[in-house]
């Protein structure tokens, strides 16, 4: 079983989201992650998932997404698509040791958003990986808090990607 | 209906609506959330037929009874709540079956959504896994727009039930009234045309192969499909046909390249043809289950010609070598085009194997030993002699019945066998064979059904007597549930764990009686012809008590998640003189 990425292009209807979420659980799909978000056009939404599933099963669930009526296009991402993720992390931190935290999060390109006396709050936008090595960083200081968003991800321009394809195309 | 716009309300537009569909019959019940849409029904001028039923349950199964039957998309109305709610099995049933319904629900009213309102249910919510696809309308300017949709989702590509949930609030709101037109829905384009470079593909792939079957299922009856283009590809090729639980009747049953039902109660030959073909030809079929068995096991030397509307069917069970994704209507009568192009009327090269095929047929038919206690199998056999050459519409509930039905009843045209199939939803019989008479009042109409599945839905046939909608009702009255009864009796050690009932309860005959009904019974096998008889000349919806033996089995049968090719069947002591076989 390998983790794939699906970009899922929907009418902004309400309910889509659960339509399409309701066949993932239905057809026993466990979601690693989903971010739904707005896109250019207000009438559309982008739903990123991740899932894990062999591709026999990934393919009929791509097939099934289509059958949904407010699904417009489904896209399976390949390696070569930007993902990024953004994560918001409070770490415990005194006064004395703030210096070295911040000095420490600005390697990964994370910003101070919030500074308290007992604890100090980064955002960082990067990507899953990234993310996950700032994590581990943190965990000495003790990390109070940790929030993620599920990636969301584009192809690259001129690049197709592992695009969903059907075998079957009338 | 012109586009010349003017106020009503959205109840009125709704009523509108369904005219500018050509909705001639609807089934419904109302209640509270839907009273703006009852009220407007009586207050407008308006020619739509409205069949008050009696529990919401019998408006959906009637509503799909009517669509199998005419072909058209039937109508259930119901309102919010419990109301909506009865609608589930009807619509999870109608989802699996591939039937066009449209069910419109009351909701309560928009501000009170969400607080748990008296008789609130999110019904769009609870649909959602089994609907093609739902609305909730929040404004009443939608209404056409969303009502244009649902009939043209309902019924195009791979047909199926919607829902409409139209809040009270939203039905005595006022609007400029004009039913669209066209409709567009980007989301959805189903295919209709199959790919031509495939078509010859599958069509060159039959002529190579040696051992073809064709497996036809309900596809081939919704999508409309011409009967004589399945006959032109069947006889071109020469190939055998098998046609499922929902394919019957799709082939006529009598075409001598018929070999009937596959399955798990299938006959014998069906699925040895099917098992050992070369070369599977699916046309609107699912590779169901119930038909295939243990599908490591199935088919195993068959490569796979999938043609069906629905992309999704293809390789969801089997793979499919050469898939064809299109509406049948379109891509069966361009294969028997490219197949009768390559024939020119030469000899096929399957002959052999259709004569193999054949000679299983004929070694092994159905049968049973006809004797007392009267045997179900008789019955079935004398309503299908008693109606030869009527055109006649029959529906069944789930279980034994349906089966011997299945195995015995000989149909030759589509639309004559409504049956519920993926679901299996006992009750299904009586309301139905009510929305096919309704929908085809020409027509003998029967339903025959089992004592369990009768007792679901028998408060319907007051919905039956108040609109003399006569439909035949046949209980197969054997006392038990008698399939799960089987079930126990094979696998479980004859536990017969909570399955038997009471044959006299209730009295089918005094419960006909009692709603005003003719009911007629029969207990030997010389009372069968005279019941039969009497209820189809009474021209009434009547009742048949037929109390058949409780012991017998539907055999052959494939155990569940066994192989498909080995059938377990009883003795059969060729000696004996009392067996039957169908057709005889």
């Amino acid at each position: 079983m390998n983790t794939h990425t699906l970009s899922v292009l929907v009418q902004n209807r309400p309910g889509v989201l659960t339509r399409c979420a309701g066949l993932f659980a239905r057809r026993g799909f466990n979601i690693e992650s989903l971010a739904v978000g707005p896109t250019e056009d207000p009438a559309r939404s982008r739903i990123t998932i991740r899932v894990n599933c062999e591709q026999h099963s990934l393919d009929q669930v791509q097939k099934q997404l289509y059958k949904l009526v407010d699904v417009l296009k489904v896209q399976e991402l390949g390696a070569s698509a930007v993902e990024l993720e953004l994560m918001i992390i409070k770490v415990t931190s005194t006064p004395e040791r703030r210096p070295e935290i911040i000095s420490l999060a600005e390697v990964f390109d994370a910003k101070v958003v919030d500074v308290g006396p007992q604890a100090v709050t980064f955002s960082c936008v990067a990507s899953p990986d990234r993310l996950q090595a700032l994590e581990e960083l943190m965990v000495p200081y003790v990390i109070k808090e940790l929030v993620r968003t599920g990636r969301i991800a584009l192809d690259r321009d001129g690049e197709l990607g592992r695009r969903t394809r059907m075998r079957v195309v009338a | 209906m012109d586009s010349d716009t003017r106020k009503i309300t959205g109840a009125e537009a709704m009523i509108r609506c369904m005219e500018a569909e050509g909705v001639t019959d609807v089934f419904g019940l109302p209640g509270g959330a839907i009273l703006p849409l009852y009220d407007a029904w009586a207050a407008c001028d308006h020619t739509i037929r409205h069949y008050l039923v009696r529990h919401e349950q019998g408006a959906g199964h009637m509503a799909q009874g009517y669509a199998r039957a005419t072909g058209r998309v039937g109508v259930a109305i119901a309102t919010s709540g419990p109301g909506a709610t009865n609608l589930v099995t009807p619509i999870a049933d109608a989802y699996l079956d591939s039937t066009p319904i449209v069910c419109i629900t009351g909701q309560v009213p928009t501000h009170l959504i969400g607080t748990d309102a008296f008789q609130e249910a999110d019904i769009q919510g609870i649909t959602m896994p089994v609907v093609k696809h739902s609305w909730l309308v929040d404004d009443v300017r939608d209404l056409p727009r969303v009502f244009k949709e649902a009939f043209h989702i309902a019924r195009s590509g791979r047909p199926g039930p919607v829902l409409i949930d139209v809040p009270k609030d939203v039905q005595l709101a006022q609007l400029d009234f004009s039913y669209p037109k066209q409709v567009d829905i980007p989301g959805y384009k189903p295919s209709k045309h199959g790919h031509p470079r495939q078509i010859i593909q599958a069509a060159e792939a039959i002529l190579a192969a040696e051992r073809p079957t064709f497996y036809v299922g309900g596809g081939a009856i919704h999508s409309g499909v011409d009967q004589a283009d399945l006959i032109r590809v069947a006889e071109a090729a020469q190939i055998p046909v098998v046609t499922t639980l929902q394919g019957k009747g799709a082939f006529p049953d009598s075409h001598p390249l018929c070999i009937g039902l596959p399955g798990m109660h299938g006959s014998k030959a069906a699925n040895w043809a099917m098992n050992r073909c070369d070369l599977l030809i699916a046309c609107g079929a699912r590779f169901d289950d119930r038909v295939t068995g243990k599908l490591d096991t199935f088919a195993p030397g068959a490569r796979v010609i999938h043609m069906d509307v629905d992309p999704a069917e293809i390789d969801k069970n089997r793979q499919a070598q050469i898939p064809i994704v299109g509406s049948l209507e379109h891509v069966v009568p361009k294969l028997a085009e490219a197949l009768e192009s390559r024939t020119n009327g030469g000899p096929p090269r399957a002959g052999e194997w259709l004569e193999t095929v054949r000679g299983w047929k004929r070694d092994n038919p159905f049968r049973y030993r006809n004797t007392e206690p009267l045997k179900p199998e008789y019955v079935i056999e004398r309503l299908r002699e008693l109606t030869r050459g009527r055109d006649v519409i029959w529906a069944t509930g789930v279980g034994q019945h349906q089966m011997w039905a299945a195995q015995y009843l000989e149909i030759d045209r589509p639309r004559r066998w409504l049956t519920s199939g993926g679901a299996g939803t006992m009750g299904f019989g009586v309301p139905a064979a009510i929305g096919a008479k309704v929908g085809r009042p020409d027509a003998v109409v029967i339903n025959i059904d089992g004592d369990g599945c009768f007792q679901m839905t028998m408060q319907e046939l007051a919905t039956a007597r108040m609109y003399g909608i006569a439909a035949i009702h046949v209980v197969v009255n054997n006392g038990w549930l008698g399939m799960v009864r089987q079930w126990q009796e094979l696998f479980h050690e004859e536990r017969f764990s909570e399955t038997l009932f009471d044959a006299n309860l209730p009295d089918y005959v005094k419960m006909a009686e009692a709603f005003g009904l003719p009911g007629f019974r029969c207990e030997q096998i010389d009372e069968v012809d005279v019941a039969i008889r009497a209820a189809l000349e009474c021209g009434q919806p009547c009742v048949i008590d037929a109390r058949v033996d409780h012991e017998e089995k539907v055999y052959p049968m494939v155990p569940a998640g066994g192989s498909s090719a080995e059938m377990i069947d009883v003795e059969w002591a060729e000696e004996d003189n009392a067996w039957v076989e169908e057709g005889v």
